[in-house]
């Protein structure tokens, strides 16, 4: 199993990973057919590159951060005021919702990542308290509670060809692209050397520095890519919506990310994220349709995950595939729960 | 001049004084044992060796070079490794990853965000390597939560090695290892010798009576006796706390 997984960690493109996309390239052949519509696919991709650029920060770098629909949000309104005051390019637009959001995070960095536990987790809500507050108060350039408006999906200009994205098949295979490259990306971090640094320092910051590592610069780094990618999971997200909304900046819905993650599996289970959005959108579309109370029975799901199996669904899932004992995958997510919510280890 | 020169450093934590003024020059490829009572401020000397605390006076100097006050990961750079008395591992690392991070190889990758760390043989191999010196090569890739006390407590020192430092700091290497794991850390830390300058806190008398050069016991904030192991005996403290038995 262990030479599986280090085989696994040095490819380009996993099997996992050709399965998924593979199976994702039909959905548009059959959703319909079961009731649904390819829209709910844009947004369980989008919002699985976001938790997926969340998860960065929570599980592989171990910070507790409950404010980050702040940056996927401000991702949303630069895509959306780049097209309306620069220039209305896809490329270009997505460029800035990626490098505004990555500043944004880097700015908070520069104040909470001399922190971990609890006092980290408390700063990151405080400051996407107030980047909420700004977007909804800055009428006149968010539309504050209105939303930013008739934000457009861009054709993809390749040069020698545009292609049209207003359609939601043609979309869906755009952001399928792009997610499969996130996905790509965020594989080969995770395992490259400085993912590996990151997840030693989430065990112990003491020995990591004094293997002379600057762990204030490494955590303040993987921050910023984190909310870099958000804001550009964010930017997908305005096109999906044609709008931007302060909403998905709200404390309560920076909480449906770190939910979604951990009832994933998030912290043991690179693909946790996506597990979890996948349930969590499925899930309010599904049992939604049969009564409002679906939030309500997300929310048991949720509290079930963190008392009873800390490894998440994914985790259960991969426990019984690789046939590992449940036991110490339920240690390593519950040691990592702890590390999240104790303040961290400190000798 | 001597590889690490200490003088006159003084820590407080609040208004409690641990360190009154410690002096102590440690030449190159010296073994150099620390000795005193629990609570003496051995494990804060350290602290302050390798930039944890920064001393409220005195200075410290690593092949003439003041470093005082520099933070652990420059003074890691320096070549100055610790192994700690709280053991301080990547748990949920394999032993051979625990070491390949505190590899200098490895450290000066570790912005690269592309290249998969595992596809590297070469940091495999120098890890194993530090691996087999220590004894833990059959267990590799048992990761350090599951490894039983003692080899915990090898790959303790084994990440400290893996740094390839000039300056070994040893916290208490034998705490908790029965009479087999001492015997096996002697002959590690006697191949060691004179190849790196090490400072080893130690309550084993006999461990570092036998191996060390100079002893130096820290009690009341200062160093209050110095020499070899033979002068030593005759020291008062010494002798009180029935400890020079051994030599
Ligand atoms: N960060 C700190 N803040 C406050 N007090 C501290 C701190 N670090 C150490 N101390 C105190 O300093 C004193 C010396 O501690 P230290 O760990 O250096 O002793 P030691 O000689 O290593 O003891 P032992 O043999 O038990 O390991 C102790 O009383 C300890 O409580
Ligand atoms: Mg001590």
């Amino acid at each position: 199993m262990i030479a599986t997984y280090q085989s696994d960690s040095a490819r380009l493109i996993t099997p996992t990973m050709m399965w998924l996309f593979l199976a994702l390239a039909t959905v548009p052949l059959w959703i319909a057919r079961i009731g649904l519509y390819p829209y709910l696919g844009i947004e369980i991709l989008i919002w699985s590159i976001y938790a997926l650029a969340f998860n960065l920060v929570l599980g592989t770098a171990g910070l507790p951060s409950f404010g980050h629909g702040a940056y996927f949000g401000i991702g949303a309104y630069a895509f959306g005021l780049c097209q309306f005051n620069v220039v209305a390019n896809l490329w270009v637009c997505l460029a800035a919702a990626f490098v505004i959001a990555g500043l944004a995070g880097a700015l908070v960095a520069l104040f909470i990542s001399h922190r971990r536990g609890i006092y980290y987790a408390f700063m990151t809500i405080a400051f996407g308290q107030i980047f909420w507050t700004v977007a909804i108060k800055s009428h006149k350039v968010t539309g504050g509670e209105d939303g930013l408006l008739k934000i457009a999906r861009l054709p993809a200009d390749l040069g020698f060809a545009s292609i049209d994205l207003a359609g939601n098949v043609s979309f869906y295979y755009f952001v399928l692209l792009v997610f499969g490259v996130a996905v790509i990306a965020m594989w080969r971090l995770v395992h490259s050397p400085y993912g590996r640094v990151i997840a030693a320092i989430k065990q112990s910051e003491t020995r990591a520095a004094h293997l002379g590592y600057n762990v204030w610069l490494y955590k303040a780094s993987i921050f910023t890519l984190s909310a870099a990618i958000s804001g550009f999971a964010g930017g997908l997200f305005a096109m999906a919506q044609l709008a931007a909304f302060p909403d998905v900046m709200s404390l309560h819905q920076s909480g449906y990310v770190v939910m979604m993650t951990l009832v994933g599996g998030g912290l043991v289970s690179f693909w946790g994220p996506v597990v979890g959005v996948f349930l969590f959108l499925t899930a309010r579309d599904v049992i939604g349709a049969l009564t409002n109370a679906w939030m309500l029975y997300f929310g048991l799901l949720f509290m079930a995950v963190v008392l009873f199996r800390p490894e998440g669904v994914a985790g259960a899932v991969a426990a019984a595939w690789q046939n590992r004992s449940l036991y110490s995958m339920r240690r390593q997510g519950g040691s990592a729960l702890r590390l999240l919510f104790g303040g961290g280890r400190w000798r | 001049m001597a590889l690490i020169e200490v003088e006159g450093v003084h820590v407080r934590f609040g208004d409690r004084v641990v360190l009154e003024s410690i002096d102590l020059a440690v030449p190159e490829g010296e073994f150099h044992g620390v000795m005193g009572p629990n609570g003496a401020g051995k494990t804060t000397f350290f602290n302050v060796l390798t930039g944890r605390v920064k001393p409220s006076r005195g200075s410290i100097r690593l092949a003439g070079e003041d470093v005082t006050g520099l933070r652990p990961q420059l003074i890691a750079a320096k070549g100055v490794a610790r192994s700690f008395q709280i053991m301080t591992l990547f748990d949920d690392f394999s032993a051979r990853e625990n070491i390949m991070v505190g590899l200098p190889a490895f450290r000066v990758r570790g912005f690269d965000m592309h290249r998969a760390a595992s596809a590297d043989s070469d940091l495999a191999e120098q890890a194993s390597d530090i691996l087999a010196m220590v004894g833990l090569t059959d267990r590799a890739d048992v990761r350090a939560k599951d490894l039983s006390y003692g080899d915990r407590r090898a790959l303790e020192i084994a990440v400290a090695l893996g740094q390839n430092p000039r300056v070994l700091c040893l916290d208490e290497p034998t705490s908790g290892l029965g009479t087999d794991g001492v015997q096996r850390l002697s002959q590690l830390v006697s191949q060691l010798k004179r190849k790196l300058t090490i400072v080893a806190i130690e309550h084993d008398m006999e461990f570092l009576f036998s191996l060390a050069d100079r002893i130096s016991v820290i009690h009341w904030g200062q160093v209050i006796a110095r020499g070899a192991p033979q002068e030593l005996q005759q020291n008062e403290w010494v002798k009180r706390s029935n400890l020079g038995r051994f030599a």
